[in-house]
């Protein structure tokens, strides 16, 4: 794909002296410039913007997954890093993704904005001159009429007028002439369209810019606060100040997820009261497709699972129920669900930390003493546990998933498998050191998501309006109608010249037609009505 | 709701059928190629077929009656056809008690219908384009049987996700959109080969019994390709608007660069290229056509891989596991 601009006239007789190093600098400048908003330019801009975009689908992207993308280093150790290097994990936020569509648009305001000028400059000038040679034009044609020639173009001009068109009359070098006008709003919509995605790139930006969203696991009876300190994760723009969030409090009352008979997830709703620190006393129910809006925030419901809790009985007889920890769902049929649970504090010193690693089943099915689960929902929960004594790492400084024991220190022998059972309700595990370990119960939580983008209403109007613009610059038709009259060479009467130019989608033909069929009928009933006194105009 | 046996088993049988009418249609649109006379040369059609899109059309070259009714009887089939396939979503749709186009098997059924109906709205309108009808109808019976063998899925509730009023929106705009845009894609293919067999027409080196002499003049073709694109450009543009809105209600953002939005923002960026490039020098005819062959690529491209193979947001396509 090369893109060589057209030869252009070379510039008249050669001037007598070199031109200044400032007017080649800015011939240079020029030259660049009118390449850039050339439309050929901009349409190898598109092809290069959709080509870059391809690796952010068939890579895995930060954006989306972390996770994938830690896989994926993982699995192609020595390629992942080169790739890296080369943004192909952050390929939406990388410097050559934004290197083309900076250019790109770049090139669109280049077009746009001379185009505009020119748009508003047609839009209150008339219609241009008829072209010497009417008939020249693709669609053209010529009718006899006995009238004058001023009558002829009278009737032309009423006709042109009926239809909506400007209409200016003119004595050309060759005769009379009318010249008509219509479908300005084709280049009206084309124009709303192209300054319509520029709008959109701002307001994208912008919610890029001082937008953020955090997610946090909340288990039934509890809440959070929107602040970053509470978020299991979150992501902000980089002008957010960690002072200035939306000072709301979440508390998650009761959480339902409701099946088909064939166990398709139906819907999933949250009760849930918001309201500001210390007064979350509004009650709301929101779900998957309606997510809670308040004053430009909002919170989501993007998925949820259960956290089992246990009862913990010390050797020494100490007692502590009510221990849980949310399990994440590994699989969204079944929700059989991975998890682990750190207790650090309840074993006897440093090296005796306790911690429980396992699988939840809402329904349990144990063949060969393996636990799967059946059903995704609680009918007949079951856990299958691991218990684990030894050191946990928790205050060594190195980070490590809540949601998983560190198996580095599994291998190195920090932690001991210590036990093991498949657990239902009610049931419980002595461990070789006489601690009591029971299946007491679950709770069910929510993945809550806050999301905060200053740009979404903006970016909504640019796309509404795009759409609109599109719609005019596809659907609506510019046509011109250029008319010009000539005494018939017998003569008696007038020979008429129409032709028409149309800019825009359908056939002109059937059209063209169908005006000087029109014009024709129009011409031969003033014919026969002589005594219609000549406009005065 | 628990999904009606009856009327899904009904649902099933009505797809074979339309798959057979189709069938039919193909092999007479075929016997109306065959039977065609050789049409006279006539080489004004090279100039206007790379011309500019304003130019005149030449008149397509007369039809012998033979040909012109098999013309007929295969257009005719074909409505039936498509009146059966109407069947299948309509069927489905009463089964399961919500719109027919839940998962891919769904999807891609419409996606054809709307192939179908749009290429049949020009065939009945321009005889000219009837010629074309082996060419969409081929494909679409491809289509169709791959969709029955690999797609099927029973008839069944959906998922919570897919339960909006979005779903209406979005997904029957993304339907209609693509299904255009398939026709628009084979009206490009066939351009591109007739447009090289009028070059060689041109030059006096072309086989006056090619089948290629038969199909619509590339100027024909390309002025099918543009206006079908057109049309459903803006389609696809409310589709991706629609997605948008929908996934600020359902994903926590309005755009979050999932496999699938990325793939129908490339298609979007390649089908702008084309609008733009029809309108350009140096890009129109040839160069045109091809972009607007990615396009289709692109398109087809984002409904399987994207749903089979890549893992994101969109991937409830209920496909058998």
């Amino acid at each position: 794909m090369t893109v060589t601009a057209p030869p252009r006239p070379s510039a008249a007789p050669p001037p007598p002296a070199r031109p200044s190093a400032g007017r080649r600098v800015v011939a240079t400048l020029l030259h660049w410039w009118r390449r850039l908003t050339a439309m050929r330019t901009a349409i190898v801009l598109l092809f290069l913007l959709a080509l870059c975009a391809v690796p952010g689908s068939l890579l895995p992207q930060r954006s989306l997954s972390k996770n994938n993308v830690t896989q994926y280093f993982t699995d192609h150790p020595s390629l992942a890093p080169w790739l890296d290097r080369l943004y192909l994990f952050d390929v939406f936020s990388s410097p050559w993704f934004a290197a083309v569509y900076l250019l790109l648009f770049i090139s669109l305001i280049g077009c746009v904005l001379p185009r505009a000028l020119d748009h508003a400059r047609a839009l209150r000038a008339a219609p241009p001159p008829a072209p010497r040679h009417l008939l020249r034009l693709p669609d053209s044609g010529t009718l006899t009429t006995p009238l004058t020639g001023i009558a002829a173009l009278d009737v032309v001009e009423e006709e042109l007028r009926v239809r909506r068109y400007r209409v200016v009359r003119r004595t050309g070098t060759s005769g009379p002439e009318v010249s008509a006008e219509k479908g300005y709003l084709k280049e009206t919509g084309n124009l709303l369209f192209h300054l319509s995605l520029v709008a959109l790139l701002l307001g994208l930006a912008g919610g890029k810019l001082w937008g953020y969203e955090g997610s946090i696991l909340v288990t039934e009876g509890q809440g959070f606060c929107n602040s970053f300190q509470q978020y299991d994760t979150y992501s902000s723009g980089p002008l957010v100040d960690g002072a200035d969030l939306t000072p709301l409090c979440v508390d998650l009352h009761d959480f339902r997820a409701q099946y088909e008979p064939n166990l398709t997830a139906s819907s999933f709703t949250a009760k849930i009261g918001y309201g500001a620190p210390g007064q979350t006393d509004t009650d709301a129910t929101i779900g998957v497709n309606s997510p809670l809006r308040v004053d430009g925030d909002r919170v989501y419901v993007t998925g949820h699972g259960f956290s089992p809790t246990f009862a913990v009985t010390l050797p020494d007889g100490t007692k502590f129920t009510d221990v849980s920890v949310p399990f994440l769902p590994t699989d969204q049929k079944t929700m059989s669900s991975e998890g682990a649970l750190k207790l650090p504090d309840l074993g006897a010193g440093k090296d005796k930390q306790l911690a429980l690693q396992g699988l939840f089943a809402p329904t349990g099915l144990v063949q060969n003493k393996i636990l799967t689960s059946v059903d995704p929902r609680p009918l007949a929960p079951e856990v299958a546990i691991f218990a684990y004594q030894g050191y946990l790492g928790l205050d060594s400084g190195i980070p490590q998933s809540v949601y998983s024991l560190d198996s580095s220190a599994i291998t190195r022998g920090q932690l001991t498998k210590v036990g093991a059972a498949n657990l239902t309700l009610g049931q419980s595990m002595t461990l070789p050191d006489g601690t009591k370990i029971g299946f007491t119960g679950f709770k069910e939580f929510a993945a809550l998501q806050f999301s905060h983008d200053p740009g979404e209403y903006w970016v909504l109007a640019s796309a509404i309006s795009l759409l609109l613009g599109l719609l005019g610059m596809l659907l609506l038709r510019r046509e011109r109608v250029f008319a010009r009259v000539t005494p018939a060479s017998d003569g008696g009467g007038t020979v008429l010249t129409v032709a028409t130019l149309t800019r825009g989608s359908g056939e002109s033909g059937p059209r063209f037609a169908a005006l000087t069929d029109d014009l024709d009928a129009a011409l031969g009933a003033r014919a026969s009505k002589p005594e219609v006194p000549p406009r005065d105009s | 709701m628990t999904p009606d046996p009856s009327l899904a088993a009904l649902s099933d049988r009505l797809f074979s059928i339309s798959v057979a009418l189709y069938s039919v249609a193909v092999l007479a649109f075929c016997a109306q190629l065959a039977f065609g006379r050789r049409p006279a040369r006539t080489p004004e059609l090279v100039a206007a077929g790379a011309g500019a899109p304003a130019a005149p059309l030449p008149p397509e070259p007369v039809e012998p009656t033979r040909s012109r009714r098999w013309g007929q009887i295969a257009v005719s089939v074909a409505v039936l056809g498509a009146l059966t396939h109407v069947g299948v979503l309509v069927t489905r749709g009463l089964a399961t008690g919500r719109l027919p186009w839940g998962n891919m098997y769904e999807f891609g059924t419409a996606m054809v219908l709307v192939a179908v109906v749009s290429f049949l709205v020009f065939a009945i309108r321009v005889p000219a384009v009837r010629h074309l009808g082996a060419f969409v109808l081929g494909p679409v019976v491809l289509a169709m049987v791959g969709i029955g063998l690999f797609l099927y899925a029973e008839a069944g509730p959906l998922v919570a996700a897919l339960r909006s009023s979005w779903l209406a929106v979005h997904v029957t705009s993304a339907i209609l959109g693509f299904g255009i845009f398939f026709v628009s894609g084979i009206a490009s293919m066939t351009y591109l080969a007739r447009s090289r067999y009028e070059a060689k027409l041109a030059e006096g080196t072309a086989r006056t019994d090619s089948i290629l002499a038969r199909v619509p003049s590339a100027a024909t073709l390309d002025r099918v390709a543009h206006r079908t694109a057109v049309f459903g450009f803006p389609i696809w543009t409310f589709a991706v608007i629609a997605g948008a809105i929908w996934a600020e209600s359902a994903w926590g953002r309005f755009w979050g660069w999932d496999p699938k939005e990325t793939w129908a923002f490339i298609a979007w960026v390649v089908y702008a290229a084309y609008l733009h490039a029809r309108t350009t020098a140096g890009w129109r005819g040839r160069p045109a056509a091809w972009v607007n062959t990615t396009g289709l690529v692109v398109m087809v491209f984002n409904l399987l891989y994207v749903n089979m193979v890549s893992t994101g947001l969109h991937s409830y396509a209920g496909l058998p596991k």
